[in-house]
């Protein structure tokens, strides 16, 4: 496979910044001294097989769990040892998609989606509108006054991410959104990742095992014009959609796609393969 | 190998006990600082209160019941059988219906605070609440602290009126004697210190249900297997602190009172 990058990669300072993170939960790390950084409009693709610490990195990123050593940087900001108060107002910056969608069951889809803004006591009519608009982008507007029960696993995913795109975060994070779900709704849900890379150019840190979908957000670009996405020029790569792959805590791979395909890197090889 | 073990069981106990006082210390501080979730506040009071109330009422009414039961049969052999009202009254107020409410609530509060946390926590909705900027702890532990510590109070006023209502009912239908008197012994026979005893240990077995109910959700681990498992921690650990919170409170109010 040849490729090659359409236009130039992010510049600017960096949005997550990991500098020697190590973590352990009373046994082997679970990550070791990982250092990697995302760019403002940059989104990398995090690879690895399962239980390699994937969703781990993505909670450090959030800082909802804390490194045993290192440093995490979000939005300048080290938030390594940074107390529990002061972190929620900066996660009101981000988004996240966890695996599972991790909706609240007790509360209705207009409920979940609209968690943030009920807590901030947006008024009710300005809430009905965004969430609305929330559920449009994500193709759900049916599922309004629903509860998650009654939703399917793919809907309950697009749901979640509905959920982390009504504030407008200016950074992403997905904790394998397309894990556990059958191909066509993994596509669904690509590309609505992509709509939200390519339409709002926010930067994203996105958890996967499924190199289909990595290799799709990378060889793909959301038309907003014909509504859905469709291939780049053959060879073409996004230019700001890169790679990260773990094994064993470890950081082996930080580079474009093209560095990929072509890396000596034996266990990058066989995940390929 | 047995001294590791019990060297490992009593560094796990003396955390265990520290990540509790931190916790509960966290939990009651968040009232004095905003964001303050007052409507939280009102749903469990609802859940917790009124959802009690029938257990309480019924459980109350029944144990004021066999109270004057059992003890017209002893006080008769006395000559005393017209004390029954003093006995069920001084019984319920000071102790029964203290410990009662405290452990039928804790069957069914801590037991589904400890489940509905923990079930939160396994499914992450408990780091979804994180993430979306919104503290765990004044969310969901602090109104459910101050709302249980607030709603004991009441039920265990409920059960001491059912109880002695109770204890009523056996003595006029079943034990054929002077309602009037029952009630004049019970009324008469009470003091202050009998009625504060009766109010401060509720704010304690309130405290304690919530706290052990919260605490052992918000530290589940395992899938829904440590849920159940969380949830009996709850409910073991809640009813047993209330009963060795009730004996301590009894002996340090008893002296107290004893002084004035």
């Amino acid at each position: 496979m040849s490729t090659s990058e359409t236009g130039g990669s992010a510049q600017s300072a960096p949005i997550v910044e990991f500098d020697n993170v190590s973590i352990a939960f009373g046994g082997p790390p679970v990550l070791q001294n990982v250092t990697f950084s995302v760019g403002p409009e940059e989104t990398r693709i995090l690879l690895g097989p399962a239980g390699v610490g994937k969703s781990v990195l993505l909670k450090l990123t959030n800082g909802l769990l804390r490194p045993d050593e290192g440093t995490i940087r979000i939005f300048g900001q080290d938030i390594s040892q940074m107390s529990e108060e002061r972190l929620f107002p900066l996660r009101t910056r981000t988004g996240m998609v966890f695996q599972e969608g991790a909706l609240f069951d007790s509360l209705s889809v207009r409920d979940n989606v609209a968690y943030q803004l009920i807590q901030e006591h947006v008024p009710d009519d300005v809430i009905d509108t965004r969430v609305h608009e929330a559920l449009h982008f994500v193709e759900l507007d049916q599922t309004f006054s629903l509860f998650p029960g009654s939703l399917s696993g793919g809907m309950r995913r697009r749901v979640a991410i509905a959920r982390a795109l009504i504030h407008q975060p200016d950074l992403v994070l997905y904790d394998s959104p397309t894990g556990g779900l059958d191909p066509i709704t993994s596509t669904t849900i690509i590309e609505l990742v992509m709509k939200e890379r390519d339409v709002y150019r926010k930067p994203s840190l996105l958890v996967t095992h499924r190199l289909q979908d990595a290799f799709t957000l990378c060889t793909h670009r959301f038309d907003a014009d014909q509504g859905h996405m469709v291939p780049l020029p053959q060879g073409h790569a996004d230019p700001n959609t890169t790679f990260l792959m773990l094994e064993e805590g470890r950081l082996i791979f930080d580079g474009s796609l093209h560095e990929l395909v072509h890396t000596d890197n034996a266990f990058v090889r066989e995940f390929l393969l | 190998m047995a001294i590791n073990t019990i060297d490992r069981t009593a560094r796990q106990l003396v955390l265990t006990v520290q990540d509790y006082s931190l916790f509960a210390h966290r939990a009651v501080m968040n009232i004095f600082r905003p964001p303050r979730y007052w409507v939280d506040f009102l749903i469990q009071s609802d859940i917790i209160g009124v959802g009690s109330t029938s257990i309480v009422l019924l459980s109350g009414f029944f144990t004021g019941g066999v109270l004057a039961l059992q003890s017209a049969a002893t006080l008769s052999e006395f000559g005393a059988s017209n004390l029954t009202g003093r006995f069920v009254g001084l019984t319920m107020i000071r102790e029964l219906g203290p410990v009662l409410t405290g452990v039928m609530v804790s069957g069914r509060n801590a037991s589904s605070m400890a489940s509905e946390l923990g079930s939160m926590v396994v499914t992450e909705q408990i780091d979804a609440m994180r993430a979306l900027g919104v503290d765990p702890m004044r969310k969901l532990v602090t109104p459910r602290l101050f709302a249980c510590v607030l709603m004991l109070l009441f039920l265990t006023i409920l059960a001491d009126f059912f109880g002695i209502l109770g204890g009523g009912f056996v003595t006029i239908f079943m034990n054929h004697q002077d309602g009037m008197q029952y009630l004049s012994t019970a009324w008469d026979s009470l003091r202050y210190p009998d009625v504060i005893q009766g109010l401060v240990k509720p704010l304690f077995s309130g405290f304690i249900i919530a706290s052990i109910g919260c605490f052992y959700g918000m530290r589940t681990s395992g899938g829904t297997e440590g849920v159940g498992r969380s949830t009996i921690q709850a409910v073991v650990f809640s009813s047993v602190l209330i009963i060795v919170a009730d004996f301590l409170l009894t002996q340090i109010l008893l002296s107290l009172f004893a002084r004035l």
